[in-house]
């Protein structure tokens, strides 16, 4: 008798050869969360490497106490929309609170990041107008083009040039031109070139929006993001983010200078026909918010574990994305040791993602790892021992982009935690204080 | 239809049809598959990332853009080629 799930059938089959060797990546179950960067799995103590949890602010004592003063105070859900119910006081203040921060005219909240780049994409392109994205865009992008009844044109990724072609075909065409491009990208940890793409932006006199989900908070001075490291806030027109990496929380929020922007909420779907964020979170996303300005100390050791991980793992011979970021990617070509990889890290107890196509870039397999400013050195250089050893076991690493020291070390009967991450190679290493240069 | 200007036509589709043979040659072991009727995600064994790669490709190659709802109603070869005749014809 057929089923309606029968057209899954071969995603079934995947699903059950990635299970075979071990855990599903998609099901990972924690049994206790310790901290920001601990978890119980299988009754065994876990390092968590895979959270976006860039600055370890889920467990903040002060986020912590704020969300319970409101549970307590203004109930558990808002139950509703803010178009059909109402908007609470909290609301009002976080769009505030947002909009100061970027020191821009005005901020929508939203109730995820996913949603924040659906709800304000697809509105922000009407019918008679043109989307312009990067080809490796966050599925929130994508979905926002298919909800938007704009023309959608996508551009190769990060390569302003081919943006420029682009728009150049579409100069004399009537209807507004919005470009969509990502500070961070969200599988290989690699960045926008964005000065080049304002230059683009402006001889064509296209909008520009970034999503800044993977570097508010971790990238600026001020936590401001990619914009804000490289002076070009103002010449930004629409910045999308999240809440659900550096914040620690969960919500989504556009924000611009441009006047006229809360007509949005009256036409973005996604906005309007879903329920608002929760008192809890509000209060706890406000309390972490106004602490990322001031959050240099915990940026600067962020970066610096990226780092350690990064130069770590490059010395140890493994190929990984092309810039120095929180997020450090393993680039694999073959599915079945990157599966024995990923599972092997979880035996040694530590959490990575496992990132499969077409989710990722080139068909690559990516171990993918996320950095928190919470990580220990030491959690880290476990990371990367046991990282190296597998890798060795299962031929995708032979160091020869190491030093032999560092191997040797690594082969020897009782390697020192650290020793991967702290000798001298033969590559370039990136320095912790610089987070854009590119490898 | 005036039948000179029907010549022109097929002369445009047969030259764009033989560009992407020829793109599509570079990507696939089996080029014997390729021809107009030839389903381009269910028959040549290309993922989705490479048929995107192959898109960016022939958009330099006729310099036209091929937006997202185009490429979703194309499914064979042909059909391709009569979107970039259709799209080079709307760029003139």
């Amino acid at each position: 008798m057929s089923s309606i799930f029968d057209k899954f059938a071969s995603l079934q089959e995947q699903h059950a050869a990635l299970t075979a060797a071990g855990k599903s990546p998609a099901e990972i179950r924690f049994d206790e969360i310790i901290s920001p960067t601990e978890a119980m799995l299988d009754g065994k103590r876990t390092i968590l490497m895979g959270t976006n949890n860039y600055l370890g602010m889920t467990f903040d004592e002060e986020a912590v106490d704020a969300a319970i003063t409101a549970l307590k105070t203004e109930g558990t859900g808002t139950t509703g929309s803010r178009i059909a119910n109402g908007s609470y006081n909290g609301h009002e203040a976080l769009e505030q609170e947002l909009a100061d921060f970027y020191g821009m005219r005005s901020a929508i909240l939203f109730s995820t990041g996913y949603q924040a780049n659906l709800g304000a994409i697809s509105a922000l392109a009407g019918r008679d107008d043109y989307l312009l994205i990067d080809a490796d865009s966050h599925a929130s992008i994508y979905d926002a083009c298919r909800l938007s009844d704009a023309q959608v044109i996508r551009f190769r990724h990060n390569d302003p040039q081919n943006l420029a072609r682009k728009l150049e075909r579409l100069k004399d065409k009537p209807g507004n031109k919005l470009v969509v491009i990502e500070s961070i990208y969200s599988m290989l940890g690699d960045m926008a070139p964005l000065k080049e793409f304002i230059e683009v932006k402006k001889k064509y006199g296209a909008y520009l929006l970034i999503d800044e989900a993977h570097s508010l908070g971790v990238m600026g001075e001020k936590g401001r993001g990619l914009c804000e490291h490289e002076g070009a806030e103002s010449d930004i027109d629409f910045v999308t983010g999240t809440f659900s990496k550096s914040i620690g929380t969960v919500g989504g929020f556009l924000v611009s200078d441009l006047p006229g922007m809360d007509i949005i909420r009256f036409v973005s779907r996604p906005y309007m026909f879903t329920a608002s964020p929760p008192p809890s979170v509000v209060a706890s996303a406000r309390k972490t918010l106004s602490r990322i300005a001031g959050a240099s100390a915990l940026r600067k050791k962020l970066w610096e574990n990226a780092a350690q991980l990064y130069n770590g793992l490059q010395a140890a011979g493994f190929e990984l994305g092309p810039t120095l970021s929180p997020i450090v990617a393993i680039r694999l070509k073959d599915a079945e040791k990157a599966i024995t990889l990923w599972n092997g890290l979880l035996e040694a107890g530590v959490y990575t993602n496992l990132a499969l196509p077409p989710a990722t870039p080139f068909g690559w397999y990516l171990l993918r790892s996320s950095i928190s400013a919470a990580h220990t050195p030491e959690q880290i250089a476990l990371a990367v021992e046991v990282c190296t050893k597998i890798g060795l076991e299962l031929g995708l690493t032979t160091l020869s982009n190491s030093n032999k020291a560092n191997g040797a070390a690594l082969n020897g009967a009782s390697p020192s935690p650290s020793s991967a991450s702290t000798e001298a190679t033969d590559t370039a290493q990136p320095e912790a204080d610089e987070p854009a240069a590119r490898v | 239809m005036n039948s000179s200007l029907s010549t022109q036509n097929d002369d445009g589709i047969k030259a764009i049809m033989l560009e992407i043979q020829n793109q599509l040659r570079s990507r696939t072991s089996d080029s014997t598959k390729i021809g107009p009727q030839t389903n381009i995600t269910r028959d040549l064994g290309l993922d989705s990332l490479a048929i995107m790669d192959f898109i960016f490709d022939l958009e330099d190659s006729f310099d036209i853009s091929i937006p997202m709802e185009r490429i979703a109603e194309v499914q064979t070869i042909s059909d391709l080629a009569q979107a970039i005749a259709i799209l080079q014809k709307e760029a003139a």
